[in-house]
């Protein structure tokens, strides 16, 4: 056990190098600090990314009839923890196995995600194996494969099996990604000297060891980035859960989808249904935003 | 470097187990791990991938060519049939339509709205952390629930949009009896919730342009707008491919926005934003007809391979054409950087003389 309790490798980050560079050039050249205009543009912007979200509040905290009122209020009225009850409470939805539905598949998803990508994107960026660049360039191409294109047999797969409504049959083919394996793979390239690599196995490592002690370590960045970013997905995924889960057992967006779908469409329940759904996430983007902002800009530039 | 790794550890914690392991038996077990390993590694993506990408694809292929059966979980070979009446359907060529509609209504805008977006957000603003989070916010939101705000924006009735148009003296607009104006709604979901994202994407590779060529323009006397256009715009143009790739595989799948348009979700009622996936559901899981689906399947990947393609055709030669386009050559661009360069460096020599000046 010595080695997991080795301190960290400390691997420079080349990302950050031109970041600092930038930094440290002289106030003259960095350029006076903007105008009104870029802020006002800014402004406006998070206006439009806030308002959907205020104006689910608006309407969710009225009722049936806020909406059809010439003379809305502005502000939020007081039901909305009485349209939130009646969307949990409504038998049809079945909002807390969602919940629960929602959280464990996405946890599950991103942890395998990560686990295997980093193993395969180890074994891309840093070991040396026949066929390996054929093999990766195949992973790549993957990713232009479309999911509508499998769904149909997966679906007679599963039903084979009696899976359908269960939640293992969103888990099972999310379980590995082509972009997770490209992304460790792009990251793990840059962030390990070979030559430390070398130096593990002449000093006796075997080759998980190695993958344990150095690739592990150095991954952990990019591994919680992808880690999110997959989570973020999974809980948003509606086209597969929509067909291959039944409303008793249903993922939250598959209990969203059906706020909707009565005769009458009680508008003020539907959204607080929505804002209610969203809120897990928006806990989570108050936490990891900043690294789901700085794992973006990484991928574009690395992918 | 040899000191940061671990030490070996050998099971006996002895030297002397370490010694014949390097010659005996124990290199070749070492060099089956080096040889072996890899493979090992890459494996659960490949193995699971056969199982739910691969098997799939082609037994999609297979389904496409049948009849299926759903009670006895079999087809008969019925040969092009399925295809044939896909492409003679005119819901198909409805869907392809609207398809695309949607998808080129959600992506220009969208890029053009996300390099501005990009360029406010590489200026020297205060509190950069906080305006990047702020445009990344609606990516968080379900596109289920994004879907079901905008359509209920969207009300042809009692819809905000509406409300506000009549207010500004703009009669209501059939947002859902309409097919143009239901593409503007549903590629303005898709705009909410990718914008912020891909304004990220080009803002990392606005930073990765080296700051000389700014210079270089500024000593030049080029203002703003013109290094805009000149320097920022070019530079852009890998990034630019790389996110429209993108989101042409995304866009051509389009499936939770016109699903949750309104409470049917079959794509209106003269199917004004019926899409291809839409279809495909319906034909699959409303009518259970899996032959057809995945005859309609396999075309839709045809089409995304064939767009991908001409994608890949057009950007190439904007590629190639990208030495030409720009108005200076290589060492003209080095020279003005060079000269830029010199400037600064007497400006701040100056600028320090004048302070030592100011110190005495």
């Amino acid at each position: 056990m010595t080695a997991v309790d080795q301190p960290p490798i400390i691997i420079p980050d080349a990302a950050e190098a031109p970041e600092e560079k930038r930094r440290r050039r002289p106030r003259h050249i960095r350029g006076s600090r903007p105008g009104w205009f870029v802020y006002a543009s800014l402004g406006v912007v998070l206006l439009a990314a806030f308002f959907p979200y205020y104006w689910s509040l608006l309407i969710g905290s009225g009722d049936a009839y806020t909406i059809r009122d010439p003379n809305m209020s502005w502000l939020p009225g007081g039901n909305f923890f009485a349209n939130a009850a009646s969307v949990v409470n409504d038998p049809a939805v079945n909002f807390w196995p969602a919940l629960w539905n929602s959280i464990y598949s996405s946890a599950l998803i991103a942890i395998s995600v990560v686990f295997f990508s980093t193993l395969a994107g180890w074994a891309f960026a840093k070991l040396k194996f026949r066929g390996s660049s054929i093999l990766l360039v195949f992973v790549i191409a993957t990713m232009a494969v479309p999911t509508q294109l499998g769904v149909v047999p997966l679906y007679i797969l599963f039903s084979e099996i009696g899976w359908t409504g269960q939640i293992g049959a969103i888990i099972i083919p999310a379980m590995v990604t082509a972009f997770g394996v490209f992304w460790m793979t792009q990251y793990l390239r840059q962030a390990v000297p070979d030559e430390l690599i070398e130096a593990a196995r002449v000093d006796g490592a075997s080759s998980f060891r190695t993958f344990w002690t150095i690739g592990v370590t150095a991954a952990r960045p990019a591994a919680a980035m992808l880690g999110l970013f997959t989570f973020v997905t999974a809980w948003n995924n509606f086209f597969w859960p929509f067909i291959v889960l039944d409303r008793s057992n249903p993922t939250l967006p598959v209990a969203l989808s059906l706020l909707q779908s009565n005769y009458f469409v009680d508008y003020s329940v539907v959204l607080a249904g929505v804002l209610l759904s969203t809120i897990p996430l928006l806990i989570l983007f108050i936490f990891a935003g900043r690294q789901l902002v700085s794992g973006i800009m990484q991928g574009a530039v690395k992918g | 470097m040899t000191a940061t790794v671990s030490p070996p550890t050998t099971k006996g914690g002895s030297g002397a187990t370490r010694a014949p392991k390097r010659i005996g038996f124990g290199k070749s077990l070492s060099s089956w791990d080096l040889k072996l390993s890899p493979y090992l590694y890459i494996s659960p993506f490949f193995i699971l991938f056969l199982i739910v990408g691969l098997f799939p694809i082609a037994y999609t292929a297979v389904i496409s060519f049948m009849d299926w059966d759903l009670v006895r979980n079999s087809g008969t070979f019925i040969g092009f049939g399925q295809y044939e009446y896909v492409l003679s359907n005119p819901k198909f060529w409805i869907a392809l339509r609207n398809t695309f509609s949607i998808f080129l209504l959600s992506t220009v805008p969208q890029l053009i709205l996300a390099i501005f977006i990009a360029a406010m957000l590489d200026q020297n603003i205060r509190a950069k952390t906080f305006w990047r989070m702020g445009v990344l916010v609606p990516y968080v939101m379900a596109p289920v629930a994004v879907a079901l705000i905008f359509s209920n924006m969207f009300g042809d009735k009692y819809g905000i949009i509406n409300t506000l148009l009549s207010n500004i003296g703009i009669p209501a607009i059939g947002w859902h009896s309409n097919a143009f104006a239901s593409h503007i709604a549903i590629a303005t979901m898709v705009n909410f919730r990718w914008t912020g994202y891909n304004a990220l994407i080009l803002l990392a590779a606005m930073q990765a342009i080296p700051r000389d060529y700014y210079e270089a323009a500024t000593v030049d006397g080029a203002g703003k707008v013109r290094q805009f256009f000149a320097i920022t715009v070019p530079s852009l143009r890998p990034t630019l491919i790389f996110v429209i790739i993108t989101s042409t595989i995304g866009g051509l799948q389009i499936f939770d926005e016109p699903r949750m348009y309104d409470q049917y979700g079959t794509g209106g009622a003269n199917y004004q934003w019926l899409t291809i996936t839409l279809w495909l559901y319906d034909i699959g899981w409303g009518e259970w007809n899996f032959g057809r689906a995945a005859a309609l399947a396999w075309i839709l990947f045809i089409i995304i391979l064939l767009i991908g393609v001409i994608n890949l055709f057009v950007t190439r030669s904007l590629v190639r054409d990208e030495g030409s386009r720009s108005s200076m050559t290589r060492a003209e661009r080095r020279a003005a950087a060079r000269n830029a360069r010199r400037a600064v460096a007497a400006d701040s020599a100056q600028q320090a003389r004048t302070r030592e000046e100011a110190a005495r």
